[in-house]
């Protein structure tokens, strides 16, 4: 009875399904993880390891000169104070302008609304590169539809490699990718049970109190991830970081000047003719460097990430 | 003017009217000043010949010579243009198909399944602009794929593969598009990242009723899926679609010459024609796959 219950087929068929899953998973936790498994293992080399047979992932010299020389560099610690505000202040202005977006168009409905509501899918569509010209010719000549140079006599303001661009395209959710965090405020705005609306109304409280009272704790899952989304972005562009600020020390541009700069650095010293490989190896640790700011973030609030946006509504 | 204001004496409906449209005049504001004004100054300066000095833009009327340059002068557009758009033709079905099966795999009981999940939804927060293009120019990786052996997750005998399936009798086309697949299989998984939360998210919102049920009458786990699980995420596939389209945007080749031509050449007119054009094949391309798509969409409301 045991025996046959064990070599039942239904039981093979699910020890077989477990084990293909199991190497599937763990194949492509394998080729996601190889890349920044790779780059640890790199950032403590030393130059010697480069070219010792022996070494594949395990140092035999550790050491830190990678790290000290990307630090050096990138010029690490303010790049990362800034690109740290930068991102910070947009995901707080995007999420706050988004949220208010999104409710509007799901319970707030007005005249002509539902025809705005297609301007926002308009600039999910609408490729940035589309509007990036006139954007930065806007940008670079800031006048505000002849208002400000009224204030200034006569003078518009250049808002390049300022934070400003950020912020008034954050604090008006126009920025990176703000379109679709509007879309998911209000997927899960109108997921919300009208009656939950009505009793608030009933107990005296206005739209606005509605809002930030009720709805606003009720969304939470969805705050989160667009927190993260839009953090996680902004931190990672390069598309509008190196447009607006050419010369501002953020992440996206020193990491895209690394190479270059790289080349300088390592080029005037002794060996005129700098190795390639060391300079990959250097600018190896420069990216890991860039990135090991989210990874710990991640390792803190991926439980969080995964859970919340099962429940934002992005779905219903 | 002092009545609109005075929002206790209007009822709630219009008190939610107004309210909505200031819960949604930073949004408009944006809209206007950053995108629909450039928007239309970009067509403009596309049908024009745009000129910067130091007194600002000259811009002339020059009809469509921009679009004509770009389409038959210009060097590079139109091979940029098809690669954009065949890469995007060739990796949409294979990223929304991929993220669909890890997302019925990662929505199964097993042991580190929370492991598995915040490993896989790392692109999300890896893969961007910089990053992978320096990764793509890096020696070290290289080196060390050919070193250690690893060019087996590069190749994954690919070479063997190929045989195998040629033998099988399967067609040439559909071979190399699946060995090319594999090849590519880092960039797919990175790629990934967004679209296995959404179908995830989409599968556990299916009741387990319709599951119990349909085992209580000996379906399958095979059936299942393509029964139950496949129609109720197919809406999620065209937004999937549609959003793994919209995330190439960011940078491709053709992004990347758009740029140059704008920013280092200084052609704003020929730079909007580029964009426009780029613009109009993604637009048809998005057409075209959310009708095929929405045909076979099952709504379960």
């Amino acid at each position: 009875m045991h025996a046959t219950r064990l070599l039942s087929p239904e039981r093979w068929k699910k020890w077989i399904w477990s084990f293909v899953r199991l190497t599937l998973i763990a194949g492509l936790s394998f080729v996601i993880l190889y890349p920044v498994l790779q780059k640890i293992s790199t950032a403590f080399k030393a130059k010697s390891d480069l070219y010792s047979p022996i070494v594949v992932w395990l140092p035999e010299n550790y050491t830190l000169d990678n790290f000290v020389k990307a630090i050096g560099i990138m010029d690490y610690w303010q790049a990362l104070l800034n690109t740290f505000s930068l991102s910070a202040l947009t995901t707080i202005l995007t999420a706050i302008s988004c949220a208010l977006a999104g409710y509007g168009f799901a319970r707030l409905k007005f005249k002509g609304s539902q025809l705005l509501f297609a301007g926002v899918i308009l600039t999910i569509l609408v490729p940035p590169i589309t509007i990036l010209i006139p954007v930065y010719l806007n940008l670079k000549d800031f006048s505000l539809m002849g208002l400000i140079p009224l204030l200034t006599g006569g003078k518009s303001v250049n808002l390049l490699n300022t934070y400003w661009p950020f912020i008034l395209t954050s604090a008006t959710a126009n920025s990176l990718k703000a379109g679709l965090y509007i879309f998911i405020f209000r997927q899960f705005f109108r997921g919300i049970p009208k009656e939950v609306e009505e009793a608030a109304y009933i107990d005296g409280a206005g739209v606005g109190k509605t809002f930030y009272r009720i709805m606003l704790p009720n969304a939470i899952p969805s705050i989160v991830t667009v927190l993260l989304f839009s953090f996680v972005w902004q931190w990672n562009d390069s598309f509008f970081t190196t447009t607006y600020l050419t010369s501002s020390k953020v992440m996206a541009t020193q990491l895209g000047s690394l190479p270059y700069n790289l080349q300088i650095l390592l080029e005037d010293g002794a060996n005129s003719k700098a190795d390639p490989f060391y300079l990959s190896m250097v600018q190896d640790t420069g990216i890991l460097l860039a990135i090991l700011p989210l990874i710990i973030i991640y390792l803190f609030v991926q439980r969080y990430f995964v859970e919340s946006i099962e429940r934002t509504g992005i779905v219903g | 003017m002092k009545s609109i204001l005075r929002l206790d004496r209007r009822s709630y409906n219009e008190q939610k009217a107004i309210m909505g449209f200031f819960y949604v005049l930073p949004w408009l504001l944006g809209f206007i000043f950053f995108f629909l004004i450039p928007l239309l100054s970009s067509l403009r300066y596309s049908l024009s010949s745009v000129q910067a000095n130091s007194d600002g833009l000259i811009v002339h009327f020059s009809g469509f010579q921009n679009y004509v340059e770009a389409l038959t002068v210009n060097t590079e557009f139109n091979r940029s243009l098809a690669d954009a758009i065949m890469n995007m033709v060739i990796n949409v079905p294979l990223i929304v198909i991929f993220s669909l099966f890890l997302a019925v795999l990662l929505n199964q009981k097993f042991i580190g399944r929370s492991l598995a999940r915040s490993i896989f939804f790392l692109p999300v927060i890896l893969a961007s602009g910089v990053i992978l293009s320096l990764e793509s120019t890096s020696l070290i990786q290289a080196v060390n794929d050919q070193n250690a052996g690893a060019g087996a997750i590069q190749g994954l005998g690919t070479f063997e593969l190929e045989g195998l399936m040629l033998d099988a009798g399967l067609s040439e086309w559909v071979v190399n598009y699946l060995t090319s697949a594999v090849s590519r299989i880092y960039s797919i998984v990175s790629q990934s990242g967004v679209q296995i939360l959404i179908f995830l998210a989409g599968i556990q919102t299916i009741s387990p009723q319709l599951y119990e049920a349909s085992k209580m009458e000996g379906a399958t786990g095979y059936e299942a899926f393509w029964k139950i699980t496949f129609p109720m995420v197919s809406p999620l596939i065209l937004v999937n679609s549609i959003y793994t389209i919209i995330d190439s945007f960011s940078n491709n080749a053709m992004t990347d010459l758009i740029r140059e031509t704008g920013f280092t050449q200084f052609n704003f007119g020929l730079s909007s024609a580029m964009a426009w054009l780029y613009f109009a094949a993604v637009a048809l391309i998005l057409a075209v796959s959310s009708y095929l798509i929405s045909k076979k969409v099952f709504y379960y409301d």
